[in-house]
């Protein structure tokens, strides 16, 4: 296999799981925000128990991608750091007052209120920001000043594509965390906060499908070369939509919720695969490909072997994570 | 100021923050550290205290640290692509592995603070080892990618500038990588030793504390008394072999750290005054004669460069020679404070009188003054380059023209994390004093 494919694949990964512990994440926060004010339902409390232990592990998952990326493809990261500079700057301020004002609420209870909605609106902001960098790789949006990359504002803030991936991003987001907030209340045996996610969860599900399609349509004459790719290779998103319509079987059964969250997560999984191979060979349409951007071999391989090595210190203490907090029922369930 | 200037301006501001967060990250988990093994040698619940109480203030400025490191993280591409280019090819390694480093710290950061109540006393020593470990790791890594900034090693460039001949490994122990790493170490275990001196010290001078409440910020002091001593010593000797470093493979910053313009034998070191240019002289200095011939290369004959054998465009801002009497004078001063101390202690076996915990007060803030003046100094004694005869600052920064928002922002947003850190800090230790959880644990 291509160094540069195998290179790209493992990026791929990271954004996956990024993207997955991203949603609960910032979703999480949007549903505390929603329910903060509602007494009859613990369903801000059980967000909110997710997300003090969990916020720490996210936040590296996005360093890990940025790190993956600047040591696999520099030359990429030189393009995309020239280009997204604004938008990254916002973003991570947004990220920084999220982040400190979360753990300062927890230990000055009078910042309660202020923290929901910071987390909340934060939880929307964030995430739409990140989901806007996807039409910029796509096509149509850069133009080349003195050989340096320079970002068409007007023109990406006046399409209409970037509002659908924010859109999509955004149901996406809330779709996920919906779904798998169900399935932490039922380990936590409260049926009141399962229903309302569930509640959510239902009717998110097909219309973030439904605007994923319609996304598609709304691309600019400059990505006719990633819709084409998409055409030629459509069966993976049949599979994707196979198992979208098994875990929403789950979910309307209101049984087996574990199995519905597992088969959105392969429901994803391949979508977010296929999407990234109709993607290659570019990083940023027409001007990067993987290969103009990749490193030297032999750092690949030596990063290579420090992954290898790091997953391997990582998987047990995850697992011992997995255990204490999602699973441990003196932490899920205190009251009982 | 051109894109260039604010691009190192807001870097430097971004880093200048971080670091008084980092420094903190990586000295308190050990303390927290010696805390535990303390109550578990002497069974004495005011240590497990002291290791509950430094593990809240930790949570509340790990948080800072973390958002600013991420800040740093994502900000060196955005400003400085020119520079992640050459890094991504060659110094990659210690940033892929600081991110696991970091991961084991959050994981068992995570399950020391809101699991502590369900673990095994062993267990909970294992988690708190594990964040000091992971801590320091991901100090020992970023440093390693600024020593190859000093020191760059394992590459060539060909004709066209092109990165070849990569050898990561040799990159990733370059000449300077151990000695700065254990500066950087030493420093932060200090520097975070003295503050928590200087806040017990602050405790023990209110005259409306009792007798219950002055044995236990007695025994805070007096861990921070003997960590701030040895490590304070460590750094000063390692110190010393960073100086002989810097001389072998950076004698322009040497020579602009003490203000030398002509190459010489027993040349003296300055001490204190300023490098006028015009003069090519350090005005208003103390000299010691063949002190500096003498600390570089262990002789009195040794020839030190002058900042005359470079062209002047070559040249670190002069007032780097500052930066670095600051950094020293500031580490003399706290070993002679330690030694005091200490000597008060064994001979005198008498609490310490009131005007040494006021020194003590101060020691503190002085120790983080010395570790912003000698990361300054490092970072600013490099210019005009950012990887040292490889890639000028010019060449490595953005030519995306916007910086000049991003710095408002971000200058606002670090002004503003400071001021909210500090008052969740006195508000949560205001609200949970130590006295109710010290007598509350005697019934």
């Amino acid at each position: 296999m291509d160094e540069s494919f195998m290179a790209v694949t493992i990026l791929w990964s990271f954004l996956f799981v990024y993207s997955l512990l991203g949603s609960l994440d910032f979703g999480a926060g949007f549903w505390a925000m929603i329910y903060g004010k509602n007494q009859h339902t613990n369903a801000s409390i059980i967000a909110n128990r997710f997300l003090s232990p969990t916020w720490e592990v996210t936040n590296v998952f996005l360093v890990l991608f940025v790190v993956t990326l600047v040591s696999f493809f520099p030359f990429a990261t030189s393009m995309l750091g020239t280009l997204l500079l604004v938008p990254l700057g916002l973003g991570l301020i947004l990220l920084t007052i999220r982040t400190t004002f979360m753990v300062f609420a927890h230990h000055v209870h009078k910042f309660h209120n202020t923290l929901r909605i910071t987390s909340g609106v934060t939880g929307l902001l964030i995430p739409a920001m990140l989901v806007s960098i996807l039409p910029i790789t796509l096509g149509g949006f850069i133009e080349m000043e003195n050989g340096y990359p320079q970002l068409l504002y007007s023109k990406l803030l006046t399409s209409p594509t970037t509002y659908m991936h924010i859109a999509f991003g955004l149901s996406t987001e809330l779709f996920l965390s919906a779904l798998f907030l169900s399935d932490y209340a039922r380990e936590a045996s409260d049926r009141t906060a399962y229903h309302t996610y569930r509640k959510h969860a239902i009717w998110l599900g097909p219309l973030t499908l439904g605007i994923a399609i319609l996304t598609i349509f709304t691309m600019p004459p400059e990505a006719a070369w990633f819709v084409q790719n998409t055409q030629d290779n459509v069966l993976p998103f049949i599979v994707s939509i196979g198992f979208f319509i098994a875990g929403y079987c789950f979910l309307l059964l209101n049984k087996w919720i574990r199995a519905s969250v597992l088969c959105i997560i392969l429901q994803y999984g391949v979508a977010i695969y296929a999407y990234g191979s109709a993607h290659l060979p570019y990083i940023v349409y027409p001007h990067l490909t993987i290969q103009q951007g990749f490193t030297n071999s032999t750092m690949f391989y030596q990063l290579l072997i420090v992954y290898a090595i790091g997953l391997s210190i990582l998987v047990p203490a995850f697992i011992m994570f997995w255990r204490l907090f999602l699973k441990d029922r003196r932490y899920v369930r205190p009251d009982n | 100021m051109d894109t260039v200037e604010l691009a190192r301006a807001l870097f430097g501001t971004t880093l200048g923050f971080h670091i008084i967060y980092a420094t903190i990250g990586v000295g308190v988990p050990v303390m927290i550290l010696i805390a535990e093994v303390m109550y578990l040698i002497t069974k004495d619940k005011d240590y497990m205290l002291l290791a509950r109480r430094w593990t809240k203030g930790f949570a509340i400025l790990l948080a800072v640290s973390i958002a600013s490191g991420t800040i740093v993280g994502v900000m060196l591409s955005l400003l400085f692509p020119g520079f992640m280019e050459i890094v991504g090819q060659v110094i990659a390694l210690p940033f892929v592995i600081e991110i696991f480093a970091f991961l084991i710290e959050a994981v068992f950061m995570s399950i020391y603070l809101y699991a502590a109540d369900r673990l095994p006393p062993w267990l909970r020593l294992v988690s708190i080892a594990s964040v000091a470990i992971g801590a320091t790791a991901s100090a020992v890594l970023i440093t390693d990618a600024h020593a190859w900034m000093n020191t760059p090693a394992g590459f060539e460039l060909n004709e066209n500038g092109q990165v070849t001949n990569v050898n990561p490994i040799a990159a990733f122990f370059n000449p300077s990588f151990l000695v700065t790493a254990l500066h950087v170490t030493l420093s932060a275990y200090m520097t975070v030793a003295f503050l928590i001196g200087s806040i017990s010290a602050i405790r023990l001078l209110r005259t409306n504390v009792n007798k219950r409440e002055r044995t236990y910020h007695r025994k805070s002091l007096t861990i921070a008394i003997y960590v701030g001593a040895i490590m304070s010593l460590a750094t000063a000797m390692n110190g010393h072999a960073t100086a002989q470093m810097i001389y072998e493979y950076n004698p322009r910053k040497l020579a602009a750290a003490e203000g030398l313009f002509e190459t010489t034998t027993h040349a003296p070191l300055s001490i204190g005054g300023w490098t006028s240019r015009e003069d090519q002289e350090v005005k208003y200095a103390i000299e010691i004669p063949y002190a500096l011939s003498f600390l570089a290369g262990d002789r009195f004959d040794t020839e030190v460069k002058g900042l005359n054998e470079f062209p002047e465009e070559l040249w670190p801002p002069l007032f780097v020679h500052i930066l670095f009497n600051i950094m020293v004078g500031i580490g003399t001063l706290l070993i002679l404070l330690s030694c005091i101390a200490l000597l008060w202690r064994w001979i005198r076996k008498k609490p310490l009188p009131n005007w040494l915990l006021a020194l003590y007060v101060a020691a503190g803030p002085l120790a983080m003054i010395a570790i912003e003046a000698g990361w300054c100094f490092s970072c600013i004694g490099r210019q005009p380059y950012t990887i040292v005869n490889v890639l000028t600052t010019t060449e490595a920064a953005t030519k995306s023209n916007n910086v000049g928002l991003l710095f408002v922002l971000f200058i606002t947003l670090y002004v503003m994390l400071l001021i909210f850190s500090i008052g969740v800090m006195r508000y949560y230790f205001k609200r949970n004093p130590v006295q109710p959880e010290l007598t509350e644990k005697e019934v």
